[in-house]
């Protein structure tokens, strides 16, 4: 590693991106569909997914309950067959691999889960030893690995208890360790975090973008928790019914949500209008109003304050603010109160998009 | 009081008792074991099914079940002249003891491996697990205490069975409260009999126990 030649760029860099070459990790889907047959009769699961992952990014998929998720994801591995298309990891159709084959393309494809599937007969060291041992690997390089590995998810000197006996953070870190020990190019995580308390989520999630980085892994990633997507993904699609209905860069999904599915699972993290406001707010406007305007940033420009002040051309109010940056871009909506002889018209440089939403007394502040 | 011979009489006959329940739970562990496996993997969402053979396989197992030991005892005497060489003795009775506690072992086996959380198969199959891996490292370590818990109902049940061995001459510690506690009518030897029953159900089940809860406790 030391010593490469550095043609561009740093160094560290440039060995990274040649890593994550040599390593592969794309997924792609072609025309994908699934339907499941039970006695109850058919189940269209999925329908004409066309979708490409890239190696080495950290991939979201989110969809209501049973819009297909896990379905998708577990045609990765084959834990699914599909019933039409195809699956390509990087660049080969997976559905004509016997045992062999799929044995050997499970081992390049690490999955953890949210109830972990942790083997309680097993110590958390034999755990995350089994994929080594099922592979034929000598016993000192199993010893070895699963070392490095129980020390990259921060679980030095837990190798010898039985995984009852842990967290839900720390079974879910075996769970990774055990995906991850076999040097997977790819890591698939189905609602990994959903059984975890927000604090552990956060732990979890530092882990797996850690990981990302360092190992130069494709992370596919199902959540319903948009905090999780907007946390760590680099891009996004949206599952509904079994199709694909929106498919992006995370701050391009969350800043201008075009399906009806994708807005309503973004509901949760818009606080809405205040509620103090929202009871004194009144369509028409009384002489001494303040005019509220909601202005909006989908991320194509970062709010300027002192263009909204200029351009308000009177007192600006800030009443309620959520913006956030997501992947370098603000995302979010502010209310402002604009004084007397304001021009809300004018606002609409200063964001994506502005709108009044009523007046409100001023006097009652 | 029991007299010398008849302590030396019980004695030969809780050898027996021993030896012909050991015996034949040894080979019920055996084939129960893999008949078991083949029930569970083989059916139609097992991970190697084959629902024909599957359902034959279960018809089999209910079908033997279904007759009652001292029915199977006598009706299995040419199988056992097959096997044994003998239709006589302890070895005699060891044929179909072994032979009607295998099915009953292999269902409530059957049943602990069913419990095993189908997540953990999964996630066997997703880290590269080959079929056989499944049934070495998941299946079978995670249903062991349901499988040593059935393991000792059986146990218990076959000790209750070879009481009736004495039909086949194989002596036993039932064939001696039957010839001298029941048509003698000798009460001593016939609550000495119930005593040692007692004793040994008690360690069997002491042992099982004590197994099942060393590894739930993990
Ligand atoms: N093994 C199965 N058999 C029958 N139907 C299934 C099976 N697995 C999933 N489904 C159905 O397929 C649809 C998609 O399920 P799933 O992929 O689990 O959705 P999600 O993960 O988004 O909640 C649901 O309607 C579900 O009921
Ligand atoms: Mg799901």
């Amino acid at each position: 590693m030391t010593g490469a030649p550095a043609i561009a760029g740093s160094p560290a860099r440039a060995a990274a991106t040649s890593e994550a070459r040599r390593k592969g990790g794309t997924v792609s889907f072609e025309g994908l569909g699934k339907v499941y047959r039970s006695s109850a009769g058919e189940v269209t699961a999925l329908s004409d997914i066309s979708l490409d992952i890239r190696a080495g990014e950290i991939f979201g998929i989110i969809g209501r309950s049973g819009a297909g998720k896990s379905s998708l994801l577990r045609t990765i591995n084959r834990l699914e067959q599909p019933t039409s298309g195809r699956v390509r990891i990087d660049g080969e159709d997976i559905a004509g691999l016997d045992e062999s084959g799929l044995v050997g393309l499970r081992r390049r494809i690490g999955m953890i889960f949210q109830h972990f599937n942790l083997l309680s007969a097993k110590t958390v060291r034999e755990n995350v030893a089994l994929p080594l041992r099922v592979a034929g690997v000598a016993r000192d390089e199993i010893a070895q690995r699963v070392d490095q590995t129980l020390a990259l998810v921060g679980l030095e000197g837990k190798g010898d208890t039985y995984p009852s006996r842990l967290s839900g953070g720390q079974k879910q870190r075996v769970g990774i360790a055990r995906a991850l020990v076999s040097r997977p190019e790819i890591l698939l995580c189905d609602e990994a975090t959903s059984a975890l308390d927000p604090e552990t989520t956060v732990s979890i999630l530092t882990l797996l973008k850690d990981i990302n980085r360092r190992l130069g892994l494709t992370i596919v990633l199902i959540t319903h928790e948009m905090s999780v997507i907007r946390e760590i993904c680099d891009r996004v699609v949206v599952i509904e019914k079994g199709e694909i209905v929106e498919e992006g860069p995370v701050w391009q999904v969350f800043g201008t949500p075009c399906h009806a599915a994708t807005q309503a699972l973004l509901q949760p993290l818009e606080n809405g209008l205040p509620e103090d406001l929202a009871h004194r707010l009144r369509d028409t406007a009384r002489p001494g109003d303040e005019t509220v305007v909601e202005l909006r940033f989908a991320g194509h420009r970062t709010p300027d304050l002192t263009g909204l002040a200029a351009a308000a051309g009177g007192t600006v109010r800030l009443l309620s603010s959520q913006v956030e940056r997501i992947q370098g871009h603000a995302i979010g909506q502010i209310l402002v109160g604009l004084g007397a002889g304001a021009r809300p018209e004018a606002l609409g440089q200063i964001a994506d998009s502005a709108r009044v939403i009523g007046y409100v007394d001023a006097t009652d502040d | 009081m029991l007299t010398p011979q008849m302590i030396d009489r019980l004695w030969q006959a809780l050898q027996d008792t021993l030896l012909m329940v050991g015996v034949s739970a040894g080979i019920a562990v055996l084939a129960g074991i893999p008949l078991a496996v083949f029930l569970v993997t083989s059916d139609r969402n097992g991970i190697f099914p084959a629902p024909r053979l599957n359902r034959i396989a279960g018809a089999l197992v209910n079908g033997f079940r279904a007759v009652p030991f001292i029915v199977l005892l006598v009706a299995l005497i040419p199988f056992t002249r097959l096997v044994a060489g003998t239709t006589i003795g302890v070895w005699a009775a060891i044929v179909p003891l072994a032979v009607s506690a295998t099915p009953f072992f292999a269902r409530i086996a059957e049943v602990s491996l069913r419990e095993v959380d189908p997540g953990l198969i999964e996630a066997a199959q997703s880290i590269g697990c080959r079929r056989w891996h499944i049934v070495r490292h998941v299946l079978l370590p995670e249903a062991l205490p349901g499988i040593i818990g059935g393991f000792t109902i059986t146990v218990v049940t076959m000790i209750g069975a070879s009481a009736m061995a004495g039909a086949v001459g194989a002596g036993g510690l039932g064939d001696v409260a039957i010839r001298y506690g029941y048509q003698r009518f000798d009460t001593t030897v016939m609550m000495a009999v119930i005593a040692i029953l007692i004793v040994l159900v008690c360690a069997v089940q002491f042992a099982g126990d004590t197994a099942v809860r060393r590894l739930r406790a993990r």
